[in-house]
Order: structure tokens, then sequence, then C-alpha cells
């Protein structure tokens, strides 16, 4: 049992803070948000030199052999800075795909790209009707002669609108709720058939709807006829991700918090000695600490057989998703006025909060999942 | 990073467990399972087993007993006693005045109360809290007046637990009212319960139990050679008492227990036909109950990997307080959830609870049903003993937050 960052992680975690730190601010943020692509390619060249894109990829594939630790790392410095590049599209998701569901080729011809930074994925997979169920695949794809063509349409696809790969899930077989049936497929984003409407989402960050009519897939990930288990994998990742850059916002959120407390004068004194407000500050104090077990938690159980990664996973969900709402919710309080203005960073650190709540199933979502396990006791 | 135990911290889990089932008495264990404190003679038979064994004071150096177990091997045994379930050992001797004894007491006084306390062959009750001074601690009023080779103690002390199986109590009592500070007039001494001039009027809790009192004094006189440190010093024994065992209050393995008995009740109830551990929103609300629980589990773990690896430390730290606000409050959800699992039988008040047997006849109500709403009450105490929770929350604010 041990909880300690190794030398090398430390210098990881200590390097890409302070280049997130130099790069990124408040204003500089909301002139990133108003342009194109919404995003900064500049932090993301920043992030290629740094190694962060390669960072999880095998060293044989081109990468730097990092694992779910690093992974945490830069995830949580990234919830801190409050980050808009789509460093979870491309090498979270789309590089979890490439590690465990890309035969050799696949990984040969695109690894390089992603960890140069030459190379964007996004994972279109949510539908009009599927909300956090990620066997609820309306989407459709055929055998065509040595190929597959996809048919559907695919929501809240993050970071779809500047991405140069698309990861999609279709049916292959069965029928729409069915775990069997599903399968994985990249395509060229640019490819004949696929129509993206990208737009802005409410923490700033960027979503599209994409539609594939007839689209060619350039490549199949793992097994079409069950890809189910892989996508599974893939989204835990990602949610260990999340949980990590939930702890990172709300860390910074109460660090500024608990400035305002002490700066912020009404009544002839300082606010924080006001002790229902001191209670609010310690409430989130124990909000933000049993979220970052939990994120640990998270990252230690990623290599776990699947049944007990599953469970592990979604409880980790619900606790983010739990202590995020009233972090987030007291951060904004406790600020009073200026904590909904959008001059100021609170609010944009809440709205990034209740976002992350609505990627890859919320409180309730998860909550349904592990009552599904609770069994009787003799 | 890893969350796993090591082999050998394993292999010691699997001994702890096997000695437990092997030597617990299952009357004991039920009675434990059932709801239920353990009778006095019950926990003292169980706190001699361990002493045989050597285990009585897994935390006190091993000059005086102690195992000089790791701290993740003193959690493991203290989570094995909380799940399986058996007695805790009495903790006012081997947690709290062992301890002050251990660091401040003379090698008389280590001699004399040590290996009594290891064997329970005294039974310590704690004599800090006043009818005036709870949460406000350096407020008590109790006196001791020096008189040749005795101090006359002249007060009252308040929510002494089990005083009534007490041999001795631990007090602070104010030497000198005329410090410049509160907490510099106060000292720390040990009182036989047999003295003349105290007496004890229980306290009966909400629930019916009997586990509380009030111990009064009047002219109680205490030998000198019973001062633990110096006297005007006895501020700095109970704040010994702030940092020690700071995982202790997060009551893991407690939680853990009784979520299995929450799951065994639902599980008997019905609703519509079927058992309530089937219906939906009752699963959901163990599953967010059991979230809450790992989440404090894992919070536990980092604090004893933080004192692994900077060594044991005694001073205050923003973990104790998390771990008894979360503690006391899953806890408390969980019998919570019992009571509305339970339903109309929530209602029968059936059995004195100081009695050996819930078995009731005629048969009016399932034998579970008797605990559930004695304890809810009753562990209402979790979120006030201990320092309040509100307390917990000024201390983080001040100490941790700068606020």
């Amino acid at each position: 049992m041990d909880f300690d960052l190794t030398e090398e992680q430390r210098l990881l975690q200590d390097s890409v803070r302070r280049t997130l730190s130099d790069r990124y601010d408040a204003t500089k943020r909301a002139a990133l948000i108003a342009g194109t692509p919404g995003w900064s390619r500049d932090v993301w060249r920043a992030a290629a030199e740094l190694g962060l894109l390669g960072l999880p990829f095998a060293e044989e594939d081109g990468g730097y052999g990092g694992g779910p630790v690093e992974t945490m790392l830069v995830a949580e410095a990234m919830g801190e800075a409050l980050t808009l590049e789509p460093w979870l599209s491309t090498v979270v998701l789309g590089g979890g795909f490439l590690r465990h569901g890309a035969d050799a080729a696949t990984r040969a011809s695109l690894i390089p790209a992603v960890a140069a930074g030459d190379a964007l994925i996004a994972f279109a997979q949510t539908e009009a009707q599927s909300r956090y169920n990620l066997a609820d695949v309306a989407t459709t794809a055929r055998r065509d002669g040595d190929g597959w063509t996809l048919e559907g349409r695919k929501t809240v696809v993050l970071h779809g609108d500047s991405a140069d790969h698309l990861i999609v899930t279709a049916r292959t077989a069965g029928s729409q709720r069915d775990r069997s049936g599903i399968g994985v497929f990249l395509l060229r984003a640019d490819a004949p058939g696929i129509l993206r409407q990208g737009y802005r989402t409410v923490d700033g960050g960027r979503g599209a709807e994409v539609t594939l009519s007839g689209a060619r897939a350039s490549a199949v990930l793992g097994d079409p006829a069950d890809g189910l288990p892989l996508v599974e994998r893939v989204v835990d990742e990602a949610i260990a991700a999340l949980a990590a850059e939930a702890v990172g916002a709300m860390s910074a959120l109460h660090a500024m918090t608990l400035d305002y407390l002490k700066t912020r004068k009404q009544f002839g004194k300082a606010i924080g000695e006001f002790q229902v407000l001191q209670h609010k500050a310690a409430d989130m104090m124990v909000a933000l600490e049993q979220a970052r077990s939990m994120a640990m938690y998270a990252t230690m159980m990623l290599d776990e057989p699947p049944e007990a990664r599953r469970a592990a996973i979604a409880s980790v969900k619900v606790q983010i998703g739990r202590s995020a709402r009233l972090l987030g919710q007291h951060a904004v309080q406790l600020h009073g006025g200026i904590g909904i203005a959008t001059e100021y960073a609170a609010g944009h650190y809440f709205k990034r909060l209740t976002a992350i709540d609505t990627q890859f199933g919320d409180v309730d979502h998860h909550l349904r999942a592990l009552a599904a396990r609770v069994s009787a006791a003799a | 990073m890893d969350l796993r135990f090591t082999p050998d911290e394993r292999a010691f889990r699997d001994e702890v467990r096997a000695f437990i089932a092997d030597n617990l008495p299952e009357e004991t264990r039920r009675r434990m399972v059932e709801g239920r404190v353990p009778t006095k003679e019950q926990t003292v038979a169980w706190q001699r087993v361990l002493n045989g064994k050597g285990w009585a004071v897994p935390d006190w150096p091993a000059e005086h007993g102690g195992t000089g177990w790791t701290a993740a091997q003193r959690y493991i045994f203290r989570e094995e006693l909380q799940q399986h379930p058996a007695p805790q050992p009495v903790g006012f001797g081997t947690n709290m005045v062992g301890p002050i004894i251990i660091a401040f007491g003379t090698d008389a006084q280590k001699k004399r109360f040590l290996p009594r306390i290891r064997n329970i062959d005294d039974w310590w009750c704690q004599g800090f809290s006043e009818p005036g001074a709870g949460s406000d601690l350096a407020s008590l009023k109790t006196r001791a007046e020096r008189d040749g080779d005795h101090y006359v103690v002249n007060g009252q002390k308040m929510w002494t637990t089990y005083a009534q199986h007490a041999d001795w109590i631990f007090v602070l009592v104010r030497t000198n009212p005329g410090a410049a500070k509160r907490q510099e007039g106060i000292s720390f001494l040990l009182v036989d319960m047999k003295s003349p001039g105290i007496t004890i009027r229980p306290i009966i809790t909400i629930d019916g139990g009997h586990e509380v009192n009030e111990v009064f004094f009047d002219d109680v006189r205490v030998p000198v050679e019973n001062l633990v440190g110096e006297e005007n010093r006895g501020w700095d024994c109970a704040k010994l008492l702030l940092g020690h065992e700071r995982t202790g209050a997060a009551r893991v393995g407690v939680s853990k227990e009784r979520l299995q008995r929450l799951k065994y009740i639902a599980s008997q109830v019905e609703e519509d036909g079927r058992p309530m551990i089937e219906a939906q929103r009752v699963r959901e609300k163990i599953a967010g109950i059991e979230v809450e629980l790992k989440a404090l589990e894992m919070t536990v773990l980092r604090v004893l990997a933080a004192g692994k690896r900077s060594g044991e430390s005694r001073k205050a730290d923003p973990a104790s307080s998390i771990l008894k606000l979360r503690g006391s409050e899953i806890a408390q959800s969980i019998t919570e959830l019992m009571l509305e699992v339970a339903g109309p039988y929530a209602m029968p008040s059936l059995a004195d609870p100081e009695s050996e047997d819930l078995t009731n006849e005629p048969d009016l109500a399932p034998d579970w049903a008797h605990t559930i709403a004695p304890v809810y009450f009753n562990w209402r105490k979790l979120s006030i003993f201990g320092g309040t929770n509100e307390i917990q929350r000024g201390i983080m604010a001040k100490a941790f937050m700068g606020l």
C-alpha cells in the first residue's frame, strides 16, 4: 500500500503545471473560447514537446510508456489550469482505443502522429436516445467488400469539430440495446458521407453533431462483433482521468474560495471569520479529500479484471459527482455575486465541474449500476 | 502508487481473522451482530484472551507490552475486530490513560497501572466533561486543592461512560484558578472510584440504555502520587489524545459490518411481496452509502501511508477531523436506513436494552427489530462526542485553512 509518487512522476507533475500556468489565465482562456478552433494550438504544441501526447503509449509504438498514474497527474494539472485542449479526446479516449484495440499497422500509422500533435481524435459514441448507456447503439455498420460502411447520427461528440479522426461505435448485429453486436470503427473525419456541425459547450469546450451517411471506416478497432468490453475499458480510463481533472479543478476552486474568504471584508472584518462560512469551507475540504481519495482509487483499479474495475469506476464517478456539486455550489455561494460573474474564474471552474458530471455517466447513472450489484447478506 | 497490501500484511490479516474466529465466544459475536454493546464480562473476557496472545495494546511501545506492529498492521487488526465483530479494547484504558501514563507518568505509575490496564484488572473511565464544560473543555470547574500528601477534589463530571463499571477514573481538575490562561491551571489526576466522597448518578439516554453517568466528587482525597505529569500541566496530557490513533474515528470496519446487517434485515422485510433488498430505491441508498464508505476507507489508507512516510506524529492533522466527520455521518446514515427499512417494526419497544436475551414471548416482533430504533437514537452521539462535528469543522477552518 503506497500512495507516493516516484521522483520521475513528481518531476512530470511540476513540469506540466509550469507549462500550463505559463500559458493559461482567465483572459487568454476567454479569447481562446471566442476564437477558432476554441483552444490553443500553441499549448497543444507545447504538450507535444513535453511528451504529454505520447505519454500513455508503449515505447515500441512511439510513446513514453506512462501508466495510469502519469495520466492522473496530467489530468489533475489540466483541471487546475482549466484547459480547453482536446487531450481527453485524443490521448485518453483515442489513445485508449489505439492501445487496446488497434492492430500494429493502425498503431504505426497513428500513434507517432498523435504523439507529435499532428493527429486529433474524437470519440463519437453518444446518440440522441442513448444517454449514458454504452450498449444503446442505433448507428449501424454494414459489411461493404473488405470494409465497413456506417449510417447514423452521433451527438455531443467532444472536440468532434476539429478532429482528424473519429472513433465511432456502431451496431454490426443484434438489436439496439444488446451488449453484443457493437463494433468500434476508425474513420477519417474528412471521409465522404460525414457531416460535422460543431458548437461551443457550456464549459467552454467544443462539441459536434456527427451525421454518418454511407461513411467508410478506415479501420476496425477490436472485434466488430463484440466491441463493448473494449469501449467499457477505454471509457473507464476516461472516467479515471475525468476524476483526476475534477480533483484538480476542485482543488483550485477551493483555494480560490479560501483566498476570497480571507480578503473580502464585510461588517468590518474578513468574511472568513464568520463561522457559518468557515463550516461551508470545511465541508468543501472534506468533499475535496474524499474525491481525491477516489481519483487515486480509480487510478489504481484500472488494471484490475473488468468486473472489479467497472464497479470501482462507477463508485468513483458517484463520489466525484457528489463532491463536485457540493464544492462547486458552495464556492459560488461563498463568493457571492462575483461567483456568477463571467469575468471571474470561479464560475468557470463551477461550469467545468458541472459538465464533468454529464460525461460518461452522472451520479444517478452510476448509482443505478452499483445498485444492481448490491446483494443480500446472510 | 499501489493499493495492495503486501503478502506479509495479507498473511497477517489471515492470522488475525483466524485467531478471532477460533477464540471469540459465539455469544459475544451474536450480541454485537444484534446491534448491542457486549456486556462488561464479555468485554473483559475477550480483552484477557487478547492479552494472553500479546495483542492487548498494539499501539503501545514494545517495552510496555505493545506489539511493534506497523500502522498498516494496526489498521488491519482493528478492522478485523470491527468486521467480525469482536469487542474492541476499552479505549479509556488502552487508548487514553495508558498512553498518557506512558508519556507523562512516573516509573512507579507505569509499573502499577499499565499491566492492569492491559488485562482490564482495572476498568477505567474518563472524567473530562462537566455540566458547564463540553466543547469548551478548558472552562472546567472541578477543583483540586493540595492538603498535605493529598489533593482534595470537589466538583462534578458528566457524560462519564461506564462509570458504573469503573475501578478508576482519570480526571482533569483545576489546581490553579488564578492562572493567566485557563489551560494553564489544570492538572491530570488518577482517582480510585472506591474513594469516599464519589457518587455516581446514571444518565439514561433516549434509547433506554445506561452508558453514561454523572460523577460527583465531594471532598475526595487523592494521594499526590496519583498526579500525572506536572501540576498545572494537565492540559498537555489532554492534548496528547487529540493526535492519538487519528484513523480510529473513521470506524470503517464497524460501518462495513453494519452494512452487512442492514442487507440482512432488508432481506427479511418484505414490500409488495418482495424482499426490500430487491427494491431499487433501497439498493440505490445502500450503494450510495457504500460509495461514501469506500472513499472514507481510501482516505484512511492515505493517512496511514502518509504516517508511514513521515514517522508517526502526534500533531493534529486535518485528516483526523475529516475522518471523524465522515465516519460519524456514514455510521449514522446506516442506522437511519435501517430504521427506514424496518418500517413499522421499528416501533415496538419490547426488550430491555440491558437484558441478555432479545427473544420475546409471546412473539410480537422479529428478533432483529428490537435494536433498530435504539441504535439509531444512541448513535446520534457519534457526531457529538470526541469533539462535535461542528468543533471539527472549526478546527479545520482555523488550523488547516487559515480562516
